[in-house]
């Protein structure tokens, strides 16, 4: 396996940079989201919050392109982690469901150098995810824990019910390993019984009740997930004041 | 090339679609940060550079400039396309035919009020290739598509047609814009498939 530390960097590969990747691990990690870990030859660090392009290629020739976040950290070696909703209609995520161990699609990346984080930047973290949009969120907060950074960070997640929370044990391991780190979560549709957290839309008054203080810190902002989700949060910190300059957004998923 | 058994397409489109590309029916969003909400009140519109008469527009001025109904097919990165979006706006060779330009202008930036910026070359931009536009569909256009005001050059790449424009400034040289110091092509043809730097 060849191993490059710099994506800037881009290496000569045939067909633009497209290549094999070998499954080698699947895990449902909430209801209707699929992780999926593949070996690459070619592995290219990449920054947290970037993505690849998947190719798949039908026996007619005929060829579907789509784009996945990063879930895995820029410190896992050799392995490129994706976090997959089905799409029950949709063309390409039923069929990534479908493959087993050892089974190969292309790909290439890293991908984009906006929606991107790294513990070299200053001031707290806030990452705030709908539905799979938490994928390039949780590439981050992985990251964060690899490179032993403990500053302040706040991950605000929506979901319609806690069995759609993406990576649920892992964030509450972070959470409870750290007292720096805060997952507060909103369910928008089922809550459990005896329930205490918020049940509903994310608004002004959620941002401001769980990150308060954090706002004035110059914190980098990263909000992910469908369209009107990430419109909702990206205005409601703009009237809270927070500087736009300091927010980045991706939109995807519904 | 891999060949993934089992794996079909599913969605048909009656259009010719670009390599890569699937086609939509709703207009999904691609920003890199939040949706600034403008007034038209204090919109304004900047066109300098190497013009031979600069000029700042205001949204009552711009929209007395002759407009055109544009129906056409749009292309985002992101892998969606379009077919026969409907669209009214200025062409911008009303914009130059306005300002003059001078013959060394062999490119052009456009600039955002989010502080994003894209470049073309000017010959992407004249002979009815780009618009600025102001209404979608028949009604304003809304201010996550980039109302009130964005351009359009429809045979590149969407993130060409900057949205939320104030500023067009031509040059002599080729200046990246946002997304293509951040990796994107340069120029953004998607029947060439022009996505990111490392493309041809
Ligand atoms: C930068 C980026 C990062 C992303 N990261 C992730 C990620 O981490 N995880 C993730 O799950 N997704 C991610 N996405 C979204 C992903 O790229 C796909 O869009 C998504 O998986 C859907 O693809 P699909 O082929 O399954 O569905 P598609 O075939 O594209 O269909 C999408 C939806 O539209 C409907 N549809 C489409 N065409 C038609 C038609 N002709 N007729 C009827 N219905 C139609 C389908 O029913 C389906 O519900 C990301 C997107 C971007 C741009």
């Amino acid at each position: 396996m060849v191993i490059h530390g710099n994506n800037n960097v881009m290496i000569a590969m045939n067909d633009n940079n497209w290549q094999k990747a070998r499954l080698v691990k699947s895990k449902m990690i909430a209801t209707d989201v699929k992780s999926l870990t593949f070996q690459v030859d070619e592995w290219i660090k990449h920054k947290a919050g970037q993505h690849y392009d998947i190719r798949l290629t039908a026996e007619n020739g005929y060829q579907a392109q789509r784009s996945y976040s990063i879930a895995s950290a820029p410190e896992d070696f050799g392995i490129v982690e994706f976090g997959i909703q089905l799409l029950s209609e949709g063309e390409v995520s039923p069929y990534l469901f479908t493959l087993q161990e050892d089974d190969e699609i292309e790909i290439r990346g890293p991908l984009g150098q906006h929606f991107v984080w790294e513990t070299s930047l200053s001031g707290p973290l806030i990452l705030i995810g709908g539905g799979s949009g938490v994928v390039p969120l949780v590439s981050m907060l992985r990251h964060r824990y690899m490179a032993g950074d403990t500053r302040k960070t706040i991950f605000l997640i929506s979901a319609q019910s806690l069995d759609h929370v993406l990576y649920r044990d892992e964030l509450e391991a972070y959470m409870q390993n750290d007292p720096n780190v805060e997952i507060p979560i909103t369910l928008t549709q089922q809550k459990p019984m005896g329930w205490l957290g918020y049940e509903r839309r994310v608004d002004k008054e959620m941002l401001q009740e769980t990150m308060g203080d954090v706002l004035s810190q110059k914190p980098s902002i990263y909000i992910c997930g469908p369209t009107p989700f990430v419109e909702a949060c990206a205005s409601g910190l703009i009237d809270l004041a927070v500087d736009p300059s300091l927010i980045k957004t991706e939109r995807f998923g519904g | 090339m891999i060949i993934n058994k089992g794996f079909s397409p599913k969605h048909t489109s009656e259009h010719s679609l670009p390599p890569g590309q699937y086609e939509t029916h709703d207009f999904p969003v691609l920003s890199k940060g939040y949706t600034p909400k403008i007034d038209t009140n204090n919109w304004k519109i900047r066109i300098h550079g190497l013009v031979s008469n600069p000029i700042v527009l205001s949204w009552n001025e711009f929209n007395a400039l002759p407009s055109s109904e544009i129906t056409t097919d749009i292309h985002c990165v992101t892998k969606w396309s379009k077919f026969n979006t409907v669209w009214k706006g200025v062409s911008l060779d009303t914009l130059v035919e306005l300002v003059g330009l001078q013959g060394r202008a062999t490119h052009v930036l456009a600039f955002t009020y989010d502080d994003y910026s894209t470049n073309l070359p000017v010959a992407d931009i004249l002979l009815n290739k780009a618009y600025i536009v102001t209404e979608f569909d028949q009604k304003p256009l809304a201010s996550e598509h980039g109302g009130p005001a964005r351009l359009l050059v429809p045979h590149l790449y969407l993130w060409k047609s900057a949205k939320w424009i104030n500023e067009l400034k031509f040059i002599d040289h080729e200046e990246l814009g946002f997304w293509e110091l951040r990796g994107y092509h340069r120029y953004g043809d998607p029947w060439k498939q022009q996505r990111y730097d490392s493309d041809e």
